[in-house]
This record gives C-alpha cells, sequence and structure tokens, in this order.
C-alpha cells in the first residue's frame, strides 16, 4: 500500500489498491533473494542435454527429467577441476548452487560438481572433496613433513576409551617407555565429532610439546569413519606444525585424513610401530655403534704405535753418523769442484806462460849467435863494436860466438 | 600455557646425539684422525653412547590427558585408563 504511493501516479488508479507494485528489477531481486539461500549446495540428477561448450571456456547444457528442464552452466574455472567428459544424453549428479540471472529473468544451476549416475550420496560428497583438496594441493607430497625417528613425545588424538588407544598405548609402551604420551580424548563418531576431533589437532599444536602426533580409531563401518572424511578434520591436519600420522580403521579404508595426513598407518597399531623406534633395536644399534667406536680407537692407537716402533727401529736412528753421511758427500764433491777449478786455471796459465817463453827465447841474442852471428867486443872495454871505424889496427877485440869466445887482434879495418 | 615447557628444550633430542655418535664413530673409523683427537672423540662416543642407554632405560612416564577447559586454557592432567575392561 504504502510502496504503491512510490510509484507514477497516472498508473496508480490501475492497479489493486492492495497490492504493491515492484520494478522488475524489484521483483527479480526478490525471487533472486528468496531462492538463491534456499538452494545452495544442492545435489541434483537428472540427463544432460543441449550440451554445448562456448569458446570462452563455459560450458552450458539443460538437465532434464522427464516432466522438468534445469539451465546450468558450467564455468570455465570449475571445468578444468572436473575429468568426466560431459555430452547430451548423458545421466549425471550435478551438485552446485541455484542462481538467478536477473538479466534475462532465468534461474539456473552454477555447476560445481559432477559425477556420474548410480554413485551413492556419501560417496558423492567424498569424491567432490577429495578432488577440490586434491586440486588445492592438500595432498601434495611438497607438503609432508618427515617423521622424528626418535620422538621423546607422542601425541595420541582419539577416543580415550575402546581398543584402539589401549593398543597404541601398550604398543608405545613396549617400545619405548621413556616416551612420554600425551592423550587428547576426542569423539571419533557422531554428530560433531568432526569438529572435536579438528580441535584436538589444534589443541595439540597449541601446546606444543609433541614430536609427532597420531590422529585415529578402530574400524568401523564407513558411516563411523566419517569424521574422519570431513573437511575441517583434513584442514586441520594440513594446519598442523607437528607431524600427523593417520590411523583410521583397518587397512582397506582410506579417509581423506589419510591422504592430507604427513604418513598413513594401515591400524593405530601400525601406527604407534611406525612413530616409535623399538627400544631392544635401539640397544641393539648403540651397542654396535660402542663396539665399532672402541675397535676403531684400538686400531687406530695400534697403527700409531706401529709407526712409532718403524720409526724408532730405523737405520737412521740407529746410526746417527748415516745422518751426516749426504752432507759429507756434497762437501767432498764440492771440494773436487774447488780443486779441479783452479788446476785449470792454473794449468792454462801455465800454458800461456810457455808461450810467451818460446817467443821471447826466439828474440834472445844467444839464438841469433846460434844461428852463426857472433858479438864483436873492443877490449878492454868490451864496448860492442857496430863499425868497423869504431877500432884501430892493432887493437885488441873478443868475439863471442854462439859457444865459447875468441881473442884476437885487428890486422886490417875496411870501410863499407 | 604456564606448563613444563622447559622439559623438552633442555635436552638436546635422542636423534641429535644419536647422529653425533654416528658421526664420531665414522671419523674415527675413516682414520683420518690425529691421535689426541682420536682419543677425545672416543671419550665422547663413550659418554654419548651411555647417555643414550640410560634414556633408553628410563623409567615410563605417566601418560597425560591434554584438554582444553572452559575458560579456553589448556590443562594436562594425569590420565586413567579405567575402562580398560571392555
Amino acid at each position: 500500500m504504502t510502496q504503491g504511493r512510490l510509484f507514477d501516479e497516472e498508473l496508480s488508479y490501475m492497479k489493486p489498491l492492495d497490492s504493491p507494485v515492484f520494478t522488475v528489477s524489484q521483483l527479480t531481486r526478490r525471487i533472486k533473494n528468496l531462492l538463491e539461500p534456499e538452494f545452495t549446495d544442492v545435489w541434483v540428477s537428472g540427463e544432460i542435454s543441449n550440451y554445448t561448450k562456448h569458446s570462452s571456456g563455459h560450458h552450458y547444457f539443460t538437465l532434464k527429467d522427464g516432466k522438468a528442464e534445469l539451465s546450468c552452466t558450467l564455468w570455465r574455472s570449475t571445468a578444468s577441476t572436473i575429468r568426466l567428459k560431459l555430452q547430451s544424453g548423458m545421466k549425471a549428479v550435478l551438485y552446485g548452487d541455484v542462481n538467478v540471472y536477473e538479466l534475462r529473468g532465468r534461474y539456473q544451476l552454477n555447476v560445481k560438481w559432477i559425477v556420474e549416475e548410480g554413485v551413492g550420496q556419501l560417496e558423492l560428497k567424498l569424491r567432490e572433496l577429495r578432488e577440490r583438496l586434491d586440486s588445492e594441493g592438500l595432498f601434495d607430497e611438497s607438503h609432508k613433513k618427515a617423521l622424528p625417528r626418535f620422538p621423546a613425545t607422542v601425541a595420541l588424538v582419539t577416543s580415550p576409551t575402546g581398543a584402539a588407544v589401549r593398543d597404541m598405548i601398550n604398543i608405545i609402551r613396549r617400545r619405548s617407555p621413556s616416551c612420554r604420551i600425551i592423550l587428547c580424548p576426542v569423539a571419533v563418531q557422531g554428530p560433531g565429532a568432526e569438529l572435536k576431533i579438528a580441535e584436538g589437532i589444534r589443541i595439540v599444536n597449541e601446546h606444543g610439546q609433541a614430536d609427532v602426533m597420531i590422529v585415529g580409531r578402530g574400524g568401523g563401518s564407513i558411516e563411523d569413519l566419517w569424521s574422519f572424511n570431513e573437511e575441517v578434520v583434513a584442514r586441520a591436519i594440513f594446519d598442523s606444525e607437528i607431524p600427523v600420522i593417520s590411523a583410521v580403521g583397518h587397512q582397506i579404508d582410506y579417509t581423506i585424513a589419510d591422504l592430507v595426513a604427513d604418513l598413513r598407518a594401515p591400524t593405530p597399531s601400525a601406527a604407534a610401530e611406525i612413530a616409535l623406534p623399538d627400544r631392544g633395536e635401539m640397544e641393539e644399534k648403540l651397542t654396535d655403534l660402542r663396539t665399532r667406536l672402541a675397535s676403531a680407537a684400538v686400531r687406530l692407537i695400534e697403527s700409531s704405535k706401529a709407526r712409532l716402533s718403524a720409526a724408532s727401529e730405523s737405520y737412521m736412528l740407529r746410526r746417527p753418523d748415516e745422518l751426516l753421511r749426504t752432507p759429507r758427500l756434497r762437501l767432498d764433491e764440492m771440494h773436487s769442484i774447488v780443486v779441479e777449478s783452479v788446476n785449470h786455471i792454473v794449468e792454462s796459465c801455465r800454458s800461456r806462460l810457455s808461450i810467451l817463453d818460446e817467443k821471447s827465447k826466439a828474440l834472445s841474442p844467444r839464438a841469433v849467435l846460434g844461428r852463426g852471428y857472433a858479438v864483436c867486443r873492443r877490449l878492454p872495454g868490451m864496448d860492442v863494436v857496430r863499425e868497423s871505424s869504431e877500432v884501430s889496427k892493432g887493437e885488441k877485440i873478443e868475439v863471442e860466438l854462439s859457444r865459447g869466445r875468441i881473442t884476437g887482434q885487428v890486422t886490417a879495418t875496411h870501410d863499407p | 600455557m604456564n606448563m613444563t615447557k622447559g622439559k623438552m628444550t633442555d635436552q638436546e633430542p635422542f636423534e641429535a646425539v644419536l647422529a653425533r655418535l654416528e658421526q664420531n664413530v665414522q671419523t674415527l673409523e675413516s682414520g683420518e684422525v690425529a691421535l689426541e683427537r682420536a682419543l677425545e672423540l672416543f671419550e665422547e662416543g663413550i659418554r654419548l653412547s651411555r647417555e643414550l642407554n640410560s634414556r633408553l632405560a628410563a623409567a615410563e612416564e605417566k601418560i597425560k590427558e591434554l584438554t582444553r577447559d572452559s575458560s579456553g586454557d589448556l590443562k594436562l592432567n594425569d590420565f586413567e585408563e579405567a575402562e580398560n575392561d571392555e
């Protein structure tokens, strides 16, 4: 009634007095607001028809059964996470949100997940979650933390009653009696159990003293184990700073928790075995290390001793004069070299000297006399006579020959 | 969070001590070490192996139960294995 007055007064007379008048947008918006919250995360089954893949990468199709049709949109970003190949005529179960497309006045299903027909509800949810978490990288090996080899404290996030916790405690006690056990008691099945488990994982992290934690429960039906397939548990495991070993049910059950955990153990007992080293084995290892330590030390001492005695019994140490042998030899060698060089110098001087000697011999007057010349001297002064005019008839002269002398008297002089 | 936080930090982890012992043995076995150093390594090795042995033989720890109380604080109590008879 009041709303009517907001509109054009010319039209107001045409409408029933007790009904409001909307614009198309307003009506469509009201429909949208009513519809969308009501139909989020719905599952719907039917047959796919009019399937087209647009060049934009978005997929459009109609889902129908005998009596009705539903427009469906599969956006490109979602389509990339779905491996199922869609085609018209295919029977499928869709998961998604109803969306009102105001511009065309149509409602449609925004598809978030598709599986082929004939798969159970739980299985559908599981597959969707598994694919989604996988594409987010929660199962990646790169996120897996290494388990400590010798944890001092182990946390157990499990039910405080029942066989599983007892088995784990017994095995931990047997294998590593000195290991501290922190039990974080949680409900592992029933409504809300997944929240308790996730909270337990967070509490252990907040406490921060455990080196590793085991999250799990004993075997049961798939419904009993379902908490370990819930996203909140998966995320708590993924976010845990402390390495997590999952141990859910018996061997064949594989849960989402197993996929996210740093290590998956087939059973709680197996988890305890994996988490802790066996004391007996450790003692053996220590004994072995100690033996090796001792024998290596003994070997080293023995070999040092052997080297020492080999050295002290050596020829050198017993005959110290031997140590002088080499320098002495060297000294001798140097000595001969010096002597030899001096001899050489002397020899070369001597030979040069004899050459000079020969030369000077050739110049000696005696050598001239040897060739038949003679030296004539006037007596008594013994002046050498070089010219006939230097003597007079009757003067005495001495003639020196190569061998001996002759004394004579000048009988005549002849001018040249 | 006013719990026995010191307990874990003041003791070197078993793993680290074991790794040191193994290292000592390997160094000694390689033979490439001076005699004085070898004796040090040997003495330390024996000490480490004694420590590890005694840690292995340590008395059983009580099992503790870790819960969050109504005010949101964590508390650690002794855990009684009462319902063991099922």
